[in-house]
């Protein structure tokens, strides 16, 4: 057998692509589900706790602080486990699906509040001042002249940031989500090749390539004027 | 005869930030169709002054009385008071995501509650007063400077405001582009806008204005009619600050 068969044979054999092809899709499936659902409330939560230190409550910012702080620090694998294995011994039983979307979801709150605050901070105060002037109140001004421009400010590093939390839904694998990476590490065990990981591979960058062509649509989309 | 009513009235005003005073008591009266030119050296408190007659600053203490409303009586809706107070800034402030006519409709639709054809018909006009008609659908950065002051203004007009503050309106513009924003002021005069104007365009305030006041360390040092304060000021601050802006 030459090299080239035996990379073909190890990586792409076409009877193991056939046969790990349903179980490796499905698993895409429930990884765009996971991902989908960790974006929508992970960016909403960063968002809401970035206009709650808006108000400059003092308690509040600091609590803000040191939770989203403590979520950046932890290794989300930590966390992952000790939701999963910690929470049933209080006898609270979450399925593994949603503690992977609670714990991933906090994680990226915890970035994108951070994210967010630095863009509604770099916003001039001059913004402020102009709509205060006109009689517009805090939560108007916030929404129609603030955050519109903190918002475009934070499109390129809140992608990076749900393309990161993407990547970490293969955390579910440990506790059992069968997302991608778990179909594809059980089919390289049953079938003793790496077929079934490298197809799991390819499922991740076909996931990668909307989600980079997404965030590239939102920053034009935003972008204001012709200059 | 009758006295012309003040539209703007301020008396006794203090403000500090912590510990420092910076305005030790300022009086002063503006008077319907006035336009005052307001002048004095950086960090007088002329900024702080205007910013205090909307509560952009809040007075320490003091009252001042904007067409009947007192701006500091607990049941003042402050947002109310301030669509009555135009307010235009060195650096126009302009809102960068949104149209000139944008810029010039958020107060009224979203403040006013104007359906938005109605509040778009005000915002033509107020465009079409300081001659920018046909850049209503502009962002800010397609505008020149003076174009964008203008929109500022067409901005504050579009309230319909009593009386309009300026400060420094022309200080961030190209020498080129002063000309275009006076003219403006002027008219707005013309057409009866009482106006406060921090500004030291002396030839503009010699013209135009009906006052002058000079302002030094947080105090009102002396006012009268531009020729008196630019020609023969009484007071020696008053006279060392003309001298080095007309040198
Ligand atoms: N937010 C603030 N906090 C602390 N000090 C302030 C603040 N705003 C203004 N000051 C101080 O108040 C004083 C008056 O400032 P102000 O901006 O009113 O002066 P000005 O007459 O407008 O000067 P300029 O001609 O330079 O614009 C200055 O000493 C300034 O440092
Ligand atoms: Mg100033």
């Amino acid at each position: 057998m030459d090299g080239w068969s035996r990379f073909t044979d190890t990586f792409f054999k076409p009877e193991l692509i056939e046969r790990y092809l349903p179980s490796i899709a499905s698993g895409l499936v429930v990884t765009v589900e996971i991902a989908l659902a960790v974006i929508v409330t992970g960016l909403t939560l960063g968002l809401l706790l970035a206009v709650v230190r808006t108000f400059r409550v003092s308690v509040l910012s600091f609590v803000i602080v040191i939770v989203v702080d403590a979520f950046r620090a932890l290794p989300p694998l930590v966390l992952v486990l000790i939701v999963f294995f910690g929470l049933p011994n209080v006898g609270i039983n979450v399925p593994s699906f949603a503690v992977l979307w609670i714990v991933l979801s906090f994680v990226l709150a915890a970035f994108a509040e951070e994210i967010f605050w630095a863009g509604i901070l770099s916003v001039p105060k001059g913004q402020w001042e102009a709509a205060r002037s006109t009689g517009l109140g805090f939560l108007g001004t916030l929404t129609h002249v603030i955050l519109p421009q903190a918002i475009r400010l934070t499109v390129p590093p809140i992608t990076n940031r749900a393309l990161a939390i993407t990547k970490n839904t293969a955390l579910g694998t440990v506790i059992g989500v069968p997302e991608i990476l778990n179909q594809a590490s059980t089919g390289q065990s049953f079938a003793g090749n790496a077929t079934p990981m490298m197809m799991g591979a390819i499922a991740y960058v076909l996931l990668f390539i909307p989600v980079v062509i997404l965030g590239r649509w939102i920053e034009t989309r935003f972008a204001w004027g012709r200059a | 005869m009758t006295v012309p009513p003040s539209i703007l009235q301020i008396r006794g005003l203090h403000k500090s930030f912590g510990s420092i005073e910076i305005l030790h008591g300022v009086d002063l009266s503006v008077k319907e169709q006035e336009l005052i030119f307001l002048i004095g050296p950086s960090g007088s408190g002329k900024s702080t002054l205007l910013r205090c007659c909307n509560r952009l600053e809040e007075p320490s203490s003091g009252s001042i009385i904007v067409d009947g409303i007192d701006l500091m009586a607990r049941n003042t809706d402050i947002n109310a008071v301030r669509q009555l107070i135009g307010m235009v800034f060195q650096s126009f402030n302009l809102y960068p995501h949104m149209t000139a006519l944008s810029n010039v409709t958020l107060a009224l639709r979203k403040v006013l509650r104007k359906p938005r054809k109605e509040a778009e018909e005000i915002g033509h006009r107020a465009l079409a007063r300081v001659n920018l008609a046909e850049k209503a659908g502009a962002y800010p950065n397609e505008l020149s400077g003076g174009q964008q002051q203008r929109v500022a203004i067409a901005r504050a007009l579009a309230l319909e405001p009593k009386v309009m503050l300026f400060d420094e309106p022309t200080s961030a513009l190209d020498p080129e582009l002063v000309g275009e924003i006076l003219e403006t002021m002027r008219e707005l005069k013309e057409s009866g806008m009482t106006m406060l104007v921090v500004s030291h365009e002396m030839r503009f305030a010699r013209d135009a204005a009906d006052r002058v006041i000079f302002m030094d360390h947080g105090v009102i040092v002396e006012e009268g009619p531009p020729e008196k304060i630019f020609t023969s000021p009484t007071e020696a601050r008053t006279r060392s600050f003309i001298e080095k802006l007309t040198r």
